[in-house]
């Protein structure tokens, strides 16, 4: 059983969507039992770091993410905000602590020349193997919508050039994220997350 | 590098996908779950659906019809027609919408915008702004509001500070026509704009596309063409790539 976690943030259905169209059952959930019992868990979300860090604390999800992702090692996908949330922090506004899960930060793109948000379908290239791109061509376009970026880090897997070159996917572990959306990237997509959800999980589907 | 967007922008009404000439005269294209699913089958970089029966018919929005659309959409769909409060951006985006488009509610009142920005955030929020030329002047057009006196790029520039993440700019006058966009118009707003344009209303050949893509439209949004012409979604962006366009 996969969960997406809802913590307020958006995007849950094209996110369940997916992965039921990669022909597997998914539950949309904030209950820690739930959170417990699943074998994968999706972190997905557009909006505001700050608001997404406080629904996520005010939700009590936080213990049960350190602990099912950092303890029991569950493979965990973070997606757009989801990915920046589990950075060390974000200066969206100010300062927030992320879940300081990645050794990186999160900052806003500036630009005279370009537009920000960064909205459309951009090439993703890969700086070290993942098993996340496993049948996708190198240099794929996937699907991006964001003004914050997170910044080159030890952790990346892929980067793509916006501004600057960013981290568009990252990978520790069991822990994975993207910044672009696989939900709306079509097939390459749909790839990458059923690459993700056949990653073996302790936890029986 | 970040590539140009070929998006279909079509009406919904009386449950039926339709397209218009110069907002009026419509034809049906089809079955609103059918049409998407084609779409989505021809792999097109983003969807625009607007819902005319909530927008001008003040009926309520369709969230059944969006759900059924979204359910066949593995790229982005926006939904537009008739949202006026946060409330409706919520239901519109649970039921499956990735971005929304507000029209009538942005002149109507500004800061809602930023509202919706602060809520939802930036990247889902389009301003979708139509122009029609009354002699030499552009001016700003809502079949709901009447006669606007209000001066189109002073507000494109209003809605862009309040927190929108792109614009959609329906040149009135060219849609349906398909004799190519309003290259001057799009001239006028790119120069000023910081956010993405989407240029709708006109195409009917890719060198049309072609044309605005190079006057500073970061997206095109067109229909009557792919629906009425012979050519697709592909056939548009294969030219497009001869011309040294960077297209998906």
């Amino acid at each position: 059983m996969i969960a997406i976690i809802d913590y307020g943030m958006g995007n849950l259905r094209s996110v369940q969507k997916a992965v039921e169209y990669c022909k597997q059952e998914v539950i949309i959930t904030n209950n820690v039992d739930e959170i417990k019992n699943a074998s994968h868990i999706i972190l997905p979300g557009v909006g505001a770091f700050k608001d997404g860090m406080n629904n996520l604390i005010s939700l009590g999800l936080v213990d049960i993410l350190n602990q099912e992702v950092l303890h029991q090692k569950k493979p965990f996908l973070g997606i757009c905000l989801g990915m920046q949330l589990i950075c060390n922090k974000s200066y969206e506004l100010g300062e927030t602590k992320g879940l300081g899960w990645i050794d990186a930060e999160v900052n806003k793109f500036e630009s005279t020349m370009l537009k920000v948000p960064h909205v459309g379908w951009n090439d993703v290239h890969a700086r070290k193997h993942s098993n996340l791109f496993a049948g996708i061509e190198n240099g794929s376009d996937f699907y991006f919508v964001h003004s914050f970026y997170v910044d080159i880090n030890e952790n990346m897997v892929a980067t793509t050039p916006y501004i600057r070159d960013f981290t568009s996917a990252l990978e520790k572990a069991n822990i994975f994220a993207c910044q672009f959306h696989p939900e709306k990237s079509q097939h390459v997509g749909l790839k990458l997350l059923d690459n993700f959800l056949n990653i073996p999980s302790q936890v029986d589907a | 590098m970040l590539k140009y967007r070929i998006i279909p922008c079509v009406l919904l009404k009386d449950w039926q996908l339709v397209k218009s000439i110069q907002f009026d005269r419509f034809r049906t294209i089809g079955n609103p779950t059918a049409t998407v699913r084609v779409y989505n089958s021809r792999d097109v970089d983003e969807l625009i659906v607007l819902d005319i029966d909530a927008s001008l018919n003040k009926e309520d929005i369709n969230l059944e019809v969006i759900e059924d659309m979204a359910q066949e959409c593995f790229m982005p769909l926006t939904i537009g027609g008739g949202i006026k409060s946060i409330e409706d951006i919520r239901a519109v985006l649970n039921a499956g919408a990735d971005k929304i488009a507000i029209n009538t509610k942005a002149i109507e009142d500004p800061s809602f915008i930023n509202k919706a920005a602060s809520v939802f955030g930036s990247q889902c929020i389009v301003v979708s702004i139509d122009i029609i030329q009354k002699m030499d002047a552009y001016c700003l057009f809502n079949k709901n509001l009447g006669d606007l006196n209000i001066e189109p790029l002073a507000f494109a520039k209003q809605c862009e500070e309040m927190g929108a993440g792109e614009i959609l700019l329906t040149s009135i006058n060219h849609e349906g026509m398909q004799e190519g966009y309003n290259i001057d118009l799009l001239r006028i707003f790119a120069e000023e704009l910081n956010i993405p344009i989407i240029v709708n209303g006109g195409a009917g050949t890719p060198e049309h596309c072609a044309k605005a893509l190079k006057s500073g439209a970061d997206a095109v949004a067109a229909a009557s063409i792919f629906h009425f012409t012979q050519y697709t979604p592909d056939t548009i962006k294969a030219e497009l790539k001869l011309k040294n366009i960077p297209v998906r």
